[in-house]
């Protein structure tokens, strides 16, 4: 089913929360991680209730605040957020202080903090909002799984719908996953960047007011057998909407730098995706399970202005359909349709 | 509510047993399973007691076949969520019209625990594979990869509501057509991290949890799995046998009050309530049995017992806290008293709020205090609220 | 008495990261929680594990807390005479 995307709010390692400043300039990394650029948080929250809140749940509740002042909504019916590793920063210290104490004389705020549906509790709070809240944690499948969840919720009547994607990068984070050998050091070839984000949507059914862009479809696939299974997939979920790669003005590309991480995305350069114009834009965000919401937030941007910064070169307009496709590990693979307004 | 949604199977993991037949017994026996902990180490293991599945985690990978290096979380949901699959006779779960919701809160965190105790010391120290799992979705995909389930996968995590938010979430994708059959529920094992983080709130009982009583300390927390197959009326052509139950209703609210207490006047736990009537079609007099979330803290059983004043009164259906026999078992909890509820249906019976002694001041109505055998039990509401405000209740009702 | 009142403004801004207040902005008899100050539930049990980690006191009975927690005066009376002497609730 159709959605409209009403607004957006973006917190990310670009200058996502101000259009203008995005399209000025493009934010790059010497290092193996990005971090996002921040807004200042008292212009959100009440210095009462920020003072208790981890980054990742200031950056989550910004950016939702962002998406509902842009859409001028204040309480929506439903709230979903997507997190693949929730509250790091808060498990991380209830953890630490537990084991350096031996369980005693423990400070009840870091736990209370690190479950993983604060982030979308907190948004509640804030607005008083006593609707239907969920919060989705599966992986990089997390922000798909809500996007479908929005969708069904849309159909039955419900409406706008809140909807977000938050992960954040921590030093224990960055660390553990160092050792996994998923980033290069600095300066080697081949390198993968750790990145994180809070990117907030209102989707509603009927293109009230001025949307940004059209939501057509969302699909996973999960462990395909082979790379051509993937672009079985890609086929049969663009001709279940009417529609062939011919139509595809721009396919987001999940490419991270890493060349064996990106092999199956190089393939299907080579072969679905042959002579389209293509855009990594994890080259922007760097790479987190729930990257696919800024790469979102980049397609419904794209399509509203009909434009693109001077520094995303290859793009060509106008633009109307946009293929975004996700993927980590080559076990998690999901396709994300959207498309300029009529 | 229109197209039905249909309980081929159940299957459930508790510290009151192994699998569905070893729980009803307990209920029905009114033995509790609240003891001092045996598998999970802690500083605390004299003074709290806990719900704990009573088995060790070569015993329950023995059962499986899993690795034993598994969490233990992933161990007791592979366990719940094959005896449903077996149950309901669903020989197809890697069939394009199957999905896997499972919700749980601590994903492979006693693993974790064991990691950082090296790591916190030391960045290069402590095991990778103990953190592999770490996530709430790895734990929920090592489950579907047992169970063959590839089609649709996903986790839920609303703190003690998150089972509950899977099981309709489930129901919304057989709804909308997406799915055939939704393999849906939970599971959350005890780990130090939660055991502490609860401690430090002061909500713990150093006895056995006493729900909806005027003197309750506090809750016991608990561990377990449950799982429901869910079908449509076209799946449950194809698997020739008769559903459990229906579930009839649902709904999801938020307390918006604070982050881990409930409103005095319960306002989560009244519109989650209502919401699920409303959405059953159904008045509050056409309910027969409440099965409570009834923790044992201060705070939860006056809000429920408030938003249940709000909703019942005058007519109070009979109802009871299952919690006094397994414990909270968090993420776990919404689906083992879902399966609770099908089985208060099925059998006719009302399951005992066991050792209530004093009813609330506050209210004019109590638990059940002793099992009632031969009930006609029709529509049960089954309610499950969480930190966060987050507030689920479902509605069974007899197919 | 007054460094012991003046410390523990210090640490309960620092505790409970209450970063827009000074020492000098909470009266010793301005009360801490509801109105006042406006702290919660959770900032009761904070100051709870402050009570312990920095002065040995073990408040195991939350529902003293109001009582102990009013002010910083009530604080401070409270950590003079128990001081050195660990609690046990009845």
């Amino acid at each position: 089913m159709k959605v409209y995307i009403r607004s957006t709010g973006n917190i990310s390692p670009q200058h996502s929360l101000n259009p203008d400043a995005f399209f000025s300039s493009r934010i790059s990394t010497t290092e193996n991680y990005f971090k996002s650029v921040e807004p200042d948080y008292d212009r959100f929250v009440d210095s009462k209730m920020i003072r208790r809140m981890s980054r990742i749940v200031r950056m989550g509740v910004a950016a939702a605040i962002t998406c509902l002042r842009n859409g001028n909504v204040e309480n929506p019916a439903a709230i979903l957020t997507a997190t693949a590793y929730g509250c790091l920063e808060d498990s991380s210290s209830f953890l630490r202080r537990m084991i350096e104490f031996e369980e005693k004389m423990l400070s009840p705020t870091a736990f209370i903090q690190s479950t993983h549906n604060t982030v979308g509790a907190q948004i509640a709070l804030l607005l008083k909002c006593h609707n239907y809240n969920n919060t989705i944690v599966h992986r990089a499948f997390s922000f798909e799984n809500a996007l479908t969840e929005a969708m069904m919720l849309l159909q039955e009547g419900s409406g706008p719908v809140l909807i977000g994607a938050v992960d954040e990068i921590t030093d224990d984070r960055h660390a553990i996953l160092s050792r996994f050998g998923l980033y290069k050091k600095t300066g080697e070839e081949g390198r993968n960047i750790a990145g994180e984000g809070a990117a907030f949507f209102l989707l509603e059914s009927q293109p009230g007011g001025s949307p940004q862009a059209c939501l057509q479809d969302v699909q996973t696939l999960y462990e395909p057998e082979s790379v051509g299974a993937v672009e079985h997939a890609i086929g049969n979920f663009l001709d279940e909407n009417g529609l062939s790669m011919r139509d595809m003005d721009l396919i987001l590309t999940p490419h991270t730098g890493n060349k064996k991480m990106d092999e199956p995305e190089n393939h299907l350069l080579n072969s679905v995706f042959r002579g389209k114009a293509c855009f990594p834009y994890k080259s922007l965000c760097g790479d987190y399970p729930t990257a696919a919401g800024f790469g979102l937030w980049l397609a419904a941007l794209l399509l509203k202005e009909q434009n693109a910064p001077a520094w995303m070169s290859g793009i060509r307009f106008p633009i109307r359909q946009i293929l975004l496709h996700n993927q980590n590990g080559n076990e998690h693979h999901s396709f994300i349709l959207i498309s300029a307004l009529d | 509510m229109s197209a039905p949604v249909l309980i081929a199977g159940i299957g459930v993991v508790s510290a009151i047993g192994m699998d569905t037949g070893s729980n009803l017994q307990s209920l029905v026996t009114e033995k509790a399973g609240i003891g001092k902990m045996r598998w999970l180490q802690s500083a605390h293991a004299a003074e709290l007691p806990v719900g704990e599945v009573n088995r060790s985690n070569e015993e329950l990978a023995n059962l499986t076949g899993l690795s034993a290096r598994y969490p233990r979380t992933a161990l007791l949901s592979a366990i719940a969520a094959r005896e449903t699959l077996l149950d309901a006779g669903w020989d197809k779960p890697d069939s394009s019209r199957t999905g896997f919701i499972s919700a749980n809160t601590v994903g492979g965190m006693d693993k974790t625990e064991e990691f950082f105790k090296q790591f916190s010391k030391n960045p290069a120290a402590g095991k990778l594979s103990q953190v592999v799992h770490h996530e709430c979705g790895a734990v929920t995909e090592l489950v579907a990869d047992f169970l063959g389930i590839r089609h649709f996968v996903s986790t839920v995590s609303t703190a003690c509501s998150s089972s509950a938010n899977a099981i309709f979430t489930g129901a919304r994708l057989i709804r909308a057509g997406l799915l055939d059959f939704a393999l849906v529920g939970g599971a959350d094992a005890l780990t130090r991290f939660t055991l502490n983080g609860f401690n430090t709130l002061m909500i713990l009982d150093k006895e056995p949890c006493q729900p909806f009583d005027e003197n309750r300390r506090g809750l016991n927390l608990g561990e377990g799995s449950a799982y429901l197959l869910l079908a449509s009326e076209k799946g449950m052509r194809m698997l020739n046998k008769n559903p459990y139950a229906m579930l009839r209703g649902y709904a999801n609210a938020n307390d918006a009050y604070h982050q881990t207490a409930s409103s005095p006047e319960g306002t989560g736990s009244f519109l989650a309530m209502k919401g699920a009537l409303d959405k059953a079609g159904m008045k509050a007099t056409d309910i027969d049995y409440i099965n409570l979330h009834g923790t044992g803290t201060q705070n939860n059983d006056i809000a429920e017992g408030t938003a249940i004043r709000l909703l019942f009164d005058p007519a109070f259906p009979k109802m009871s806290s299952t919690k006094a026999y397994t414990g909270h078992t968090l993420g776990a909890s919404g689906a083992v008293e879902a399966v609770y509820s099908i089985l208060a249906i099925q059998h006719g019976i009302i399951f005992p709020n066991l050792r209530f002694e004093t009813p609330m001041k506050e209210f004019s109505f109590h638990p059940v205090t002793r099992l009632m055998k031969h009930q006609r039990i029709q529509n049960v509401l089954s309610n499950s609220f969480g930190f966060g405000g987050n507030c689920s209740s479902l509605i069974f009702s007899a197919a | 008495m007054d460094n012991l009142k003046q410390k523990l403004k210090e640490q309960v801004i620092e505790r409970l990261n209450l970063k827009d207040l000074k020492p000098e902005n909470i009266g010793d008899d301005q009360p801490l929680f509801v109105e006042g100050i406006g702290l919660d539930s959770i900032d009761a049990l904070e100051l709870i594990v402050l009570l312990q980690q920095e002065y040995n006191i073990k408040l195991s009975n939350a529902e003293d807390g109001p009582r102990v927690f009013h002010s910083i005066r009530t604080m401070a009376d409270y950590i003079t005479a128990n001081s050195g002497i660990v609690k046990i609730s009845p």
